[in-house]
């Protein structure tokens, strides 16, 4: 199936650890080192305890689904429709969201608070992060054992 | 409480012709709202002091000062409050002395989505929207969309629920000539548009039209020479609580109506209960059951059984909604028109949908983190 044509963002700005982390598999998050509070989207100081000392760390990658839509307009004449947006809590903080894809699942299994994981599609040096079932991988990785 | 919304009234109101596809100029639209408003309030451009509009697709003022040759003292914008920002800071700059006779207008023509995504040549997206384009999020109504569908997992609201406030709006739009859609809207029909963003379709989001709607607000001292009865400011409210990126506020789906919604209740000794008429921002249907709530005339997650079947909220109901059509069937300005048809129904102007005796009107705008309402009496 070709790649969705993505309009991605520059690497120039604050989030540039966010949008590559994945080269090497990592979604990556601001965190502040003061109160342990995780930033997204990432800000030049913590808007909780307004220190600047925040570091970029991995977060586990996974996720549950807090809502999603199957968008079926074409805003975009380059990107086929269907194609399900979602917003995905990650375990690391309670309200910890981001929008993203939700992918590799049929429209039809998708339901709030499903286990998802974080699964990259690359443009250029821009890794997306995107979302898919965590248990279609166990269930891909239970086959290839198999 | 000495308020500064007693020191100010609607004077005035006024729409152009609307419609889809009219061959004409914002700025012309945008002129024949004006005059109208400023001629039913009485006056003539000559006595218009301060002017306001919104920003995104609008004319600006500056064209119709220089088209009306307006001299201005008070040239405003949308400072909070969402959309009717533009009314409670005009309010303010009357009550503060700084002028007398404010002009409000909206033109609109046919907006829709984010500008450019139609033809796939956005540049490299910043600011809010870094979060969204790259995952080809470009609509307010992709959003909305997973405000709907989370309200139907916390609080069991359906589709039909959603569709009896678009129902609901067409049946009042039927008796305005001024509403741009007219025809009768079954459950059938409305199950059957064409989908959106799930759960939301075509008839969850509202109507881009092409028109202008003018309103002028004036120095309570106006009173005693004003032609028509007038309409007063009981409270304001607006909230700007929670982050700019919609889902991230902690409590979504709630959103700052809640906030918008408590200052308003909290500067007059008027309550739900005493509302005649609802004007309540439709631009996504899920946002009018979200307003409901917010402003107190059910519990939170209680809109889907309130607006349910339509008996509540049709003309003749307990709490009759969005009387002239609403932004779902009469046409998207951006509520204002939602503010313009309260004014037409406490001064009892509102002819085939009037409510009797309105006295008390509501009117809200915005969604998420930015919105705002404005109570009205007569
Ligand atoms: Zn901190």
């Amino acid at each position: 199936m070709p790649e969705p044509a993505r309009i991605v963002p520059s690497l120039d700005g604050l989030s540039r650890a966010f949008w590559t982390g994945g080269s090497r598999g990592e979604l990556m998050l601001s965190h502040c080192q003061a109160c342990q509070y995780w930033i997204h989207p990432p800000k030049p100081l913590c808007p909780r305890c307004h220190e600047r000392d925040l570091r970029w760390e991995p977060t586990s990658g996974v996720a549950t689904l807090f809502s999603y839509t199957v968008n079926f307009k074409a805003w975009n004449p380059k990107v086929p429709v269907p194609y399900v947006l979602g917003i995905v809590e990650l375990p690391e903080q309670a309200g910890l969201r981001l929008t993203t894809n939700i992918v590799n699942c049929s429209v039809d299994d998708i339901e709030i608070g499903m286990r998802l994981r974080v699964n990259f599609e690359q443009h250029g040096e821009v890794f997306v992060p995107l979302f898919e079932p965590a248990a279609s991988v166990e269930r891909l990785r239970t086959e290839s054992a198999g | 409480m000495e308020k500064f919304e007693s020191r100010v009234i609607v004077s005035g109101v006024g729409l152009s012709e609307t419609g889809r596809g009219l061959d004409r100029t914002g700025l012309d639209l945008a002129l024949d709202a004006a005059l109208a408003a400023i001629g039913d309030a009485g006056l003539g451009p000559g006595d218009i002091d301060g002017i306001a509009s919104l920003p995104f697709g609008d004319r600006p003022p500056e064209e119709l000062i220089d088209a009306l040759g307006l001299q201005i003292d008070w040239l405003g914008a949308p400072s909070s409050g969402a959309q009717l920002g533009v009314i409670i800071s005009a309010a303010m700059a009357i009550a503060a002395g700084l002028c007398r006779h404010v002009l409000i207008y909206r033109s609109v023509q046919r907006l829709g989505g984010l500008l450019g995504s139609a033809s796939g040549t956005l540049p490299a997206p910043e600011g809010p929207w870094e979060w969204h384009v790259p995952f080809h999020e470009y609509s307010a109504v992709n959003l909305c969309a997973m405000q709907a569908r989370r309200h139907m997992h916390q609080y069991g609201t359906t589709k039909e629920q959603l569709g009896w406030v678009a129902m609901t709006c067409r049946r009042h739009a039927a008796l305005n000539d001024k509403a741009v859609i007219r025809s009768p809207l079954s459950m059938r029909d409305y199950l059957d548009a064409p989908m959106i963003s799930d759960p939301l379709g075509r008839l969850d989001c509202d109507l881009p039209i092409d028109a202008a709607v003018g309103l002028v607000l004036s120095s309570s001292a106006f009173v005693a020479d004003c032609p028509n009865p007038p309409v007063r400011i009981e409270a304001v409210g607006c909230a700007n609580h929670g982050p700019t990126g919609w889902e991230t506020r902690l409590d979504f789906p709630t959103m700052a109506a809640r906030d918008a919604a408590a200052q308003m209740w909290s500067r007059t000794d008027l309550g739900p209960a005493d509302v005649d008429v609802a004007e309540v921002y439709d631009g996504f249907t899920i946002l009018t059951l979200s307003w409901l709530e917010a402003l107190g005339f059910c519990a939170e997650g209680e809109a889907g059984p309130f607006v349910d079947g339509g008996a509540r909220i049709q003309l003749g109901g307990e709490l009759p909604l969005n009387t002239y059509g609403g932004q779902l069937s009469a046409g998207r300005l951006h509520g204002l028109w939602l503010f313009h048809e309260a004014v037409l129904q406490l001064r009892g102007d509102a002819g085939a949908r009037q409510v009797p005796g309105a006295s008390v009107a509501i009117t809200s705008a915005g969604g998420i983190s930015k919105c705002g309402c404005v109570l009205l009496t007569r």
